[in-house]
């Protein structure tokens, strides 16, 4: 464990020595809070236009999954404008980790670090862990703050507890706190594989952003209408996630080889 | 301390090391030359356990490479060919991070003492990326000796080093020699290791010849007396020549050199057979050929 509390602050201690980074991870979150905090506030008046009645004027599917009973028409479309736009949460813990953790091995490697980091007694897994959550922390914490800002938001610009009370159901609760956390495992292990066969930082970090792939399709198909998010879909997310981080994982120590990443590479 | 038997790395169709048989003792400074390509590399990353041998076996500090990993890598310090630091960290948060990683047990007290015995004390909280390369790769050797390992492999220590940090480098290897650790120095200069290394290894993908500087200086060349005479003679060479013990005898200029196995014994004859013959003897030296002669040698042949 000590182990991986010291490879886990090294890693900071180098990243965040760049004050660059520290400004892309507090930028990317503070815009996507402000996107769906903006929506909040646009849509109150757009919701009331609509006419303040029953009739929010959405497919069935939608108010179901969306809506108590409680909910006004007008109140049901601010949920499901603003539901839209919650998905880019979602992105938080994808992007931020990747770059991270592409350069993570790759950089070792091209500051020659990674021998004498390898013939010390640390074993491959404590190495892997430490280089996995020193990205994952931040990535996840990012997340849980700007989810923070975005309620504190709501709450401030949102009268109804109510409206409240729909917008952070479990649906949103499920996505945050554990498929949140899940997607930075997986855009970790996926990064960290990149970076252990490449031998260019630069290439590691494009290759790496393809993961965000999935998590962009997911929020233009929702808002495409292709799926509504509900509380089924997002665990059966979370369960899949689990079981693909488990996979990556296992991959990632797997593409880790000491022996070729000291030999191969020049 | 270190016993190899037939080890052996193959990289594909290429052999790195063939089939490397060996056994340095402890407190022994064993010096690994060869050319660049030969090898030494992957036999000293063999010997730490960062790769694994295609087929031999070695002990080192008492444990099997392939199967005791991880305490021949808790036993041992390594200088590995690049010093690999950390730029944007501190000298003294560099070798925190590898006191942690090592489980040293006072991590503080240890950075203290090999930042002040290599002279970076009043530097310890500058950027690593800052430092000259000879500074970096004090760091460096600091870095290796943290966990007091009773092993350590250095791999060129003074490669690219302006002269004074060289011999900085080379005055402390001198130091941990005195302390009994065993070290296992790969170096190209020849200087160095005839002056620090009790024994020498010559490699060239496998093991040319071990011994000591010494003796190999010997077993090449002979070892050479010079006998500077007032005025040479063809007949001091016939008469020289005509002892059954001389190996070789010729006249350069005014001196006369004669190659022998036992110049301690056999010098005394020489010299009553030069006097006798009229010759008049002005000095008597001893010709050393350089490590480098014996280098360039055994590796040429090979």
């Amino acid at each position: 464990m000590k182990r991986i509390l010291t490879i886990v602050r090294k890693e900071w201690a180098e990243v965040f020595r760049n004050k660059m980074v520290i400004f892309t991870i507090a930028f990317l979150p503070l815009i996507m809070t402000a996107i769906p905090l903006a929506m909040i506030y646009t849509t109150r008046d757009a919701a009331q236009s609509v006419g303040g009645g029953m009739d929010s004027g959405l497919p069935a599917e939608v108010t179901q999954s969306m809506c108590p009973e409680a909910l006004s028409g007008a109140e049901c479309f601010q949920v499901f404008m603003v539901s839209e736009f919650m998905m880019m949460f979602m992105l938080i813990p994808v992007a931020i980790p990747v770059t991270m953790a592409a350069y993570s091995v790759v950089g070792e490697k091209t500051t020659r670090s990674l021998e004498p980091l390898l013939a010390t007694p640390i074993t491959t897994a404590e190495l892997l862990i430490g280089k996995c959550l020193a990205p994952v922390i931040p990535a996840v914490l990012a997340t849980y703050a700007a989810f923070g800002l975005f309620a504190l938001g709501s709450w401030l610009l949102v009268s109804n507890q109510r409206l409240l009370t729909a917008l952070f159901d479990a649906r949103w609760l499920i996505a945050i706190f554990i498929v949140g956390p899940l997607l930075a495992v997986m855009a970790v292990s996926f990064s960290l594989m990149i970076s252990s066969r490449v031998t260019d930082p630069r290439v590691a970090e494009q290759v790496s952003m393809v993961i965000i792939v999935p998590v962009l399709a997911g929020f233009f198909g929702q808002i495409a209408g292709l799926f509504v998010l509900n509380k089924a879909i997002i665990s059966w997310v979370a369960l899949v996630m689990l079981l693909l981080d488990g996979l990556l994982v296992y991959l990632t120590t797997k593409v880790f080889q000491r022996e070729q990443i000291l030999t191969r590479w020049k | 301390m270190i016993r190899t038997n037939g080890l052996t790395k193959k990289f594909k169709e290429t052999l790195a090391v063939d089939g490397l048989s060996l056994e340095i003792h402890e407190g022994e400074v064993f010096g690994f030359l060869g050319p660049n390509g030969a090898g030494k590399t992957t036999t000293v990353r063999m010997l730490t356990a960062l790769i694994g041998p295609s087929s031999g076996s070695a002990e080192v500090a008492g444990f099997q490479i392939g199967r005791e990993d991880t305490a021949i890598r808790r036993s041992v310090g390594v200088l590995t060919e690049s010093p690999g630091m950390y730029d944007n960290l501190s000298a003294e948060y560099n070798l925190r991070i590898y006191a942690d990683l090592y489980d040293v047990a006072d991590p503080a007290g240890q950075v203290e003492k090999y930042l002040k015995m290599l002279g970076l004390f009043d530097r310890r909280l500058d950027a690593a990326g800052t430092f000259s390369k000879g500074m970096k790769q004090k760091l460096a050797i600091a870095r290796a000796l943290l966990h007091e390992p009773k092993i350590i492999f250095l791999d060129e220590p003074t490669a690219g080093l302006d002269p004074e940090a060289a011999r900085l480098v080379r005055d402390f290897i001198a130091e941990l020699k005195k302390e009994g650790r065993t070290i296992f120095l790969c170096t190209h200069n020849l200087d160095e290791a005839d002056r620090l290394c009790d024994r020498i290894g010559v490699f060239k993908t496998r093991l040319l010849v071990v011994d000591t500087p010494a003796n190999l200086r010997s077993s090449i060349f002979g070892r050479k007396v010079v006998y500077h005479l007032r005025a040479s003679d063809e007949k001091f060479v016939s008469s020289v020549r005509a002892l059954p013990f001389v190996r070789e005898a010729k006249v350069m200029e005014s001196k006369l050199l004669v190659t022998l196995d036992d110049p301690e014994k056999q010098n005394p004859e020489i010299i009553r057979v030069l006097v006798r013959d009229g010759a008049d003897i002005q000095f008597v030296g001893e010709l050393r050929h350089s490590l480098e002669d014996v280098y360039l040698q055994l590796v040429k042949a090979a």
